[in-house]
């Protein structure tokens, strides 16, 4: 059985491992490589902190959160807009002052739309089909999108993280002309590793992170040792909220806070596919992944591809990730590191 | 047994009734629980002990009847409120946590001892901090008991069945519950583990003065350790008494050998 499991899994995984070292052999130059194999991690990142969100919700509430995207655009927007408010409601000087508040006062935002999404939605829906969750999360993404609008605007908005845009050149000596890099895209792999240690220390090391994780692996068994689900489940949509406004920070800052973000967010459904609904580590690892895969691919196989057929070759790196994902519901559905499911008879 | 003082009911079952749809679980059903007792519930497979079992903790409501815990009458009991005021329970078909370890599995049978907030947790202040560290000494004190330090930082899902069931057990006693509620403990276990799982039984009872009510349907094992016993047959009460009396009881008899022919 695992001889049978494991043998289109590691064709996969050999498949990926020679596209990805394939460039190496073909003559690209090694820094222009790992320029392109840093730029993939740091892309990916982003995704894994979307991910994080639809992870963590599945596992508490096995709830599967087609909101999460709009979560990220509404709380993108309210920092966005809050920062620049401020300054002019109370007088706090703009810049990381404001910026400062605005978060803190985003968050604060954040735990009351968990709060109402519980109470509003999740709570009369509880013992329903999870089909009819999911749909109700789909209401929650259009309402939140709609509604993020109407308070903030609709314009694009600028998060100013005061991190200068321009790329810089590193390690001149050991690669001809250097590796560029963005100073951004390092900043925000920066906080979002700094996230992802604190909600590990969070899960791990916290009675309510210890309670959190019980409801994930059994209701049932978990309310009767007396946990409240529905404040766990608050809880949990918190997190997931302020896991949002992280990401919306960053992404905000980086492609300015505009629908788009909301759509971006898509991009989470294969990174979740692939490591699993109910992984933390998978929702990391399968974020770097499908980033480094996408970049690989679009640079790497894109000029073949117009060389051999004469194709276009572009755009590669917008279906690369749902292909993959594909693949995987094909050979391991339940994803690198999510948990089989054994249904009793 | 023990020289314990059984104390005043503290549980007492009214004339319950539960049916789903047309199939009628438990009709009629009413004893009492008394403090520091070791009481079983025992009868067939399907007899209607489980569901007995998930009424008294709030799983399912009865259609009819009504259950007194403590003096206090609550229709609208949940698994939650049940836990809180002071029913502990173990199940059938375990309801570990099993991707966490066999320490976290206890703590989160403190969870309602705890009280601290989840800011002060979060950011690891001084209470929260204090508060770990003695819930963490009591939860010690039952993998003692338990006789399972040696598994502490093992997943639950790692473990061998009976090893899972202390656990489960040590779970449940984890919230100091008044009455505790076992499910099938011995199900599935050789005969060694069932004298251990005996002897914990027993010591719970003894050491930690917990009223017990369990059920079983291989009646040798429970006879042994039980005050009283009510004996359950197609969800209606067949016999309640002691285990002499019950063992004696012509209808108990009928129902676990057959009629002679």
């Amino acid at each position: 059985m695992a001889a049978k499991k494991n043998g289109p899994i590691a064709a996969l995984g050999a498949v990926l491992a020679a596209g990805l070292l394939a460039p190496l052999f073909t003559g690209s130059a090694p820094g222009f490589y790992i320029e392109v194999l840093l730029g993939g991690l740091m892309a990916g990142v982003l995704y894994s902190l979307v991910a994080l969100g639809f992870v963590l919700i599945f596992k508490a509430s096995g709830v599967f959160n087609f909101a999460q995207g709009a979560m990220v655009l509404f709380a993108a927007l309210a920092l966005a807009r809050l920062a620049e408010w401020l300054p002019g409601w109370i007088g706090i000087p703009a810049g990381y002052p404001a910026l400062a508040l605005a978060f803190v006062l985003a968050a604060g935002i954040m735990v009351a739309v968990a709060w109402v999404i519980e109470r509003v939605v999740l709570r009369p829906l509880v013992a329903q089909d999870p089909v009819a969750l999911l749909m109700a999360t789909l209401g929650v993404t259009f309402f939140l999108d709609g509604f993020g609008q109407t308070i903030w605007g609709s314009n694009i908005y600028a998060i100013n993280l005061g991190i200068s845009k321009d790329p810089t050149f590193i390690l001149p000596s050991v690669f001809q002309g250097g590796i560029l890099i963005s100073k951004e895209d390092l900043v925000a792999t920066v906080i979002a590793t700094a996230l992802v240690i604190l909600l590990a220390l969070f899960f791990q090391k916290t009675a309510t992170g210890r309670a959190l994780r019980a409801v994930a692996d059994d209701h049932q068994a978990a309310q009767s040792i007396g946990i409240p689900l529905n404040r766990i489940w608050v809880i949990v949509w918190s997190v997931a909220g302020f896991v949002a406004l992280v990401a919306g920070m960053v992404w905000g800052s980086k492609l300015g806070v505009q629908f788009s973000i909301a759509q971006l967010a898509l991009k989470a459904l294969p990174v979740v596919i692939l490591g699993g609904f109910t992984s933390i580590p998978g929702a990391i690892i399968g974020g770097l992944i499908i980033g480094v895969g996408e970049k690989m691919s679009e640079v790497f196989l894109g000029p073949p591809l117009v060389k051999l057929w004469d194709l276009a070759g572009g755009g590669i790196e917008n279906w690369f990730a749902y292909v993959l994902a594909l693949l995987f519901l094909m050979v391991r559905p339940e994803g690198l590191f999510g948990e089989k499911h054994i249904d009793r008879v | 047994m023990s020289e314990r003082d059984i104390g005043e009911v503290i549980l007492d079952v009214r004339n319950i009734s539960l049916s789903f749809g047309g199939v009628k679980a438990l009709q009629n059903i009413s004893f009492d629980v008394r403090e520091h007792e070791v009481r079983a519930i025992i009868g067939p497979n399907g007899a209607g002990k489980s569901s007995m079992l998930n009424c008294i903790n709030g799983v399912y409501h009865p259609q009819g009847g009504e259950i007194a815990f403590l003096g206090e009458v609550r229709s609208d009991m949940n698994t939650h409120h049940a836990a809180e005021s002071g029913i502990g329970r173990t199940f059938q078909n375990l309801a570990l946590f099993k991707g966490m370890s066999v320490i976290d599995n206890l703590m989160t049978g403190r969870n309602l001892k705890m009280k601290t907030g989840l800011l002060a947790q979060a950011l690891h202040l001084g209470p929260a901090r204090a508060e770990e560290v003695r819930e963490r000494k009591f939860v010690e004190h039952i993998i003692d008991f338990l006789e399972i330090q040696a598994y502490r930082k093992t997943p639950v899902g790692r473990l061998p069945y009976g090893l899972q069931k202390r656990v489960d057990l040590g779970r449940a006693l984890a919230g100091e519950p008044r009455l505790l509620l076992l499910d099938e403990p011995m199900a599935g276990m050789n005969m060694e583990e069932k004298q251990d799982m005996c002897r914990f039984v027993l010591d719970i009872n003894d050491e930690f003065g917990t009223t017990i009510v369990l059920i079983e349907h291989d009646m040798s094992v429970v006879m042994d350790i039980s005050d009283r016993v009510v004996v359950l047959d197609y969800g209606s009460k067949i016999g309640d008494g002691t285990p002499d009396e019950v063992r004696s009881n012509p209808e108990v008899i009928k129902a676990y050998l057959g009629e002679s022919h």
